[in-house]
């Protein structure tokens, strides 16, 4: 990992190139040193320099592999960190708190996060720490592999207090993940992005802390998928709620689901036959295998299995209908 | 057949009670799922309290914490202080610290049962609107999220604060099975933030969603272990009446020993009157003929109740399965 030569501050028409687990340029700007001078003077955090590379490298990043672990997170959390954002005291613009997970080989799964209260001002920041600590060891009872993995903030740069907090959160966890969720949504939409903190500088000068991109995923329980589905529902009513529905209506539901799918693939084979879209080889794979799927089977065959299954449900709705009535009976005799 | 859904606890028309619709928040729901699906393989159950408010006739329930799994090993373990603690630091982060409920999640709908008779009426004793949302892991997995609030019928309640489980008791409140719970509206809200996050899911999650709505499987393992179930629940429930036949058959012969001593204490003392002699004491009828003791109520009760949800579990399940054969055969008709 090398960095630039130490320089002078308050040149910044040469780009300064860091590659770190990210590789890309920094453009980063160092404000006026408060200790006055040119030059960079002594280790962070005294001179207070820290490089935002955050905001200029990410629409690098779309392109290139990021090096480091997947973070993988689940919606809950980032539903969390939202429901504690709309909490915030008054005055505060952002909230932070702790991550919990669990770290793998290769990857970091969020599983949990709760938040914390702090206190930011231009020059300090203050983080309850005890809370920070009552408070894991209330989630350990519950749920006792959880580990502290690292942090999160709402806003969408990163600024200099957050190096601070995370260098408290260093001394929690190894290799704390940071975690930015955009709820003010800067950017046109809710990003979330993770990052690593990395040294950088020249070693016994000046030394800087670079926050490298990580690649976000988002991974469900199979029960979240359909938890999430259901949530789904939600956006389009205008009044934002949504009932929970009964048998039929689900089954129904999931028809016009498949049966909009279907529409969608005819629309795009007429528009195949019609020369309006050219034809893609593997889609037509696909396709094949589609209606490969749905198994040819003689009417009797048909027939004689629908006939059989319907039978059994019936003898079921049956028998228990009778056991409700009995139990009707069986109270009325014995108990009133 | 199919559409006609009995309900065995009284519909949201004829709810008298302060809580006629529930609201619940997205994250909530994600919560109580992702707590099952972490803790909950084990063991049975897993609980956990529900936050919230107020407002006018609608319970909303903002947030929710897990309760970590009784061991063993943590005899001091203090729930209590837990909770406490829990509330206390939760007030922090200014999320609502008023307790509204608690939820506990359910094995194949078993969840009438004694326990939660009793916590249930603990809490609505404590605050008169809280409820018990029950989470059935297993039927969500099979494509529909299954969450139902309950609360006990005002008439239970009497009955519990007299602790007065005998016949006589029960007969004089006309509580019946179907009278036990009250089932109470569910609704799900989610903020506009949350809404924000919910397209970015939508946009950046990679996971088809899956349609175990729509598989056909008439003989799944769900319908046969429900079946299994209620068959041990109805073994139960004749072990009951044997016994309360039992009881009733000894009391009547009791009462026809009692008549017949009676009669021959008259005859003798008849006897001994035209005799002259002084006519024996009459004695305490009752000390002599013990009345055999009653068996319990409640249990029948409860059991009847748990039948009744077996029942409409299996109904709503087999509804469910005839809609989709009915399907397959449309689907069927339109090949062949």
């Amino acid at each position: 990992m090398v960095a630039g030569s130490a320089g002078r501050c308050g040149d910044r028409t040469d780009r300064r190139t860091a590659t770190g687990m990210g590789g890309v340029s920094s453009a980063g700007r160092c404000g006026p040193c408060p200790r006055g001078g040119d030059t960079f003077t002594g280790p962070f955090p005294s001179c207070r320099f820290a490089l935002f590379l955050a905001a200029a490298i990410t629409p690098f990043l779309s392109n290139m592999s990021v090096y480091g672990p997947v973070v993988k997170i689940h919606p809950v959390v980032v539903a969390s960190i939202v429901d504690s954002y709309e909490r915030r005291n008054e005055g505060a613009s952002r909230v932070i708190g702790t991550l919990l997970g669990t770290i793998d080989k290769h990857s970091v799964e969020v599983t949990n996060c709760f938040s914390v209260p702090h206190n930011e001002s231009e020059d300090e920041v203050a983080v309850d720490m005890e809370f920070a600590k009552n408070m894991y060891e209330l989630h350990r009872k519950v749920s006792p592999s959880e580990v502290i993995i690292g942090w999160y903030a709402t806003g969408y740069d990163i600024t200099e207090h957050s190096v601070l907090i995370h260098e408290y959160y260093s001394r929690e966890a190894q290799n704390p993940i940071h975690l930015t969720v955009d709820t003010a949504l800067q950017s046109g939409k809710m990003s979330v992005r993770a990052y690593l903190s990395a040294p950088m500088g020249v070693p016994g000068k000046t030394v800087g802390v670079m926050f490298t991109p990580l690649s976000v995923k988002y991974v469900y329980y199979d029960t979240e998928c359909i938890g999430i589905e259901l949530l789904q529902k939600t956006r389009t009513s205008p009044s934002r709620t949504n009932g929970l529905t009964s048998d039929l209506t689900q089954v129904a539901g999931s028809a016009a689901q498949t049966q909009e799918m279907l529409s969608t693939v005819l629309a795009y084979i007429e528009d195949v036959l019609a020369g309006k879209v050219t034809a893609d080889n593997s889609v037509g794979r696909y396709l094949m295998d589609l209606v490969d799927k749905v198994p040819m089977i003689p009417a009797e065959d048909f027939e004689t299995m629908l006939n059989s299954n319907i039978n059994d449900l019936l003898m079921v709705t049956y028998l228990t209908n009778l056991t409700q009535t009995q139990i009707a009976l069986n109270e009325k005799l014995v108990i009133m | 057949m199919a559409s006609r859904k009995e309900s065995g606890v009284s519909s949201s028309n004829t709810l008298d009670s302060p809580v006629k619709q529930i609201q619940i928040e997205g994250l909530v729901v994600l919560k109580i799922i992702k707590h099952y699906q972490e803790e909950g393989q084990g063991s049975e159950v897993v609980q956990g309290v529900l936050l919230g408010l107020v407002v006018e006739d609608r319970l909303e329930i903002t947030n929710c914490f897990p309760f970590p799994q009784h061991t063993e090993e943590d005899a001091d373990f203090d729930e209590v202080q837990y909770q406490m603690e829990m509330m206390r630091s939760l007030r922090h982060v200014n999320i609502d610290h008023l307790h509204v409920g608690w939820y506990q999640s359910t094995f194949y709908g078993s969840f009438v049962s004694r326990a939660l008779l009793d916590s249930q009426f603990s809490y609505q004793h404590a605050i008169e609107e809280s409820v018990v949302l029950i989470y059935d892991p297993i039927k969500t997995a099979q494509g529909s999220l299954s969450l139902k609030a309950y609360r006990l019928t005002p008439k239970l309640m009497e009955i519990c604060k007299e602790k007065d489980f005998s016949a006589e008791g029960l007969k004089k409140a006309a509580v019946g099975y179907e009278n036990m719970f009250e089932e109470v509206p569910i609704v799900i809200k989610n903020s506009h933030l949350i809404s924000v996050l919910l397209w970015e899911l939508e946009e950046k999650s990679t996971v088809p969603s899956k349609h175990e709505l729509l598989s056909l499987s008439s003989s799944s393992s769900h319908l046969e272990k429900s079946l299994q179930m209620l068959m041990d629940r109805v073994d139960d429930m004749s072990q009951d009446i044997v016994k309360f036949n039992t009881f009733s058959r000894n009391t009547s012969k009791q009462q026809q020993q009692k008549h017949q001593y009676i009669q021959r204490r008259q005859q003798e003392n008849t006897q001994r009157q035209s005799r002259g002699e002084p006519p024996l004491p009459e004695e305490d009828i009752s000390k002599m003929f013990k009345p055999p003791q009653p068996p319990p109520r409640m249990d029948t009760l409860l059991i009847a109740g748990q039948i009744n949800t077996y029942c409409q579990t299996v109904k709503e399940f087999t509804s469910q399965n005839l809609g989709k054969l009915f399907m397959a055969e449309a689907l069927q008709g339109h090949n062949s």
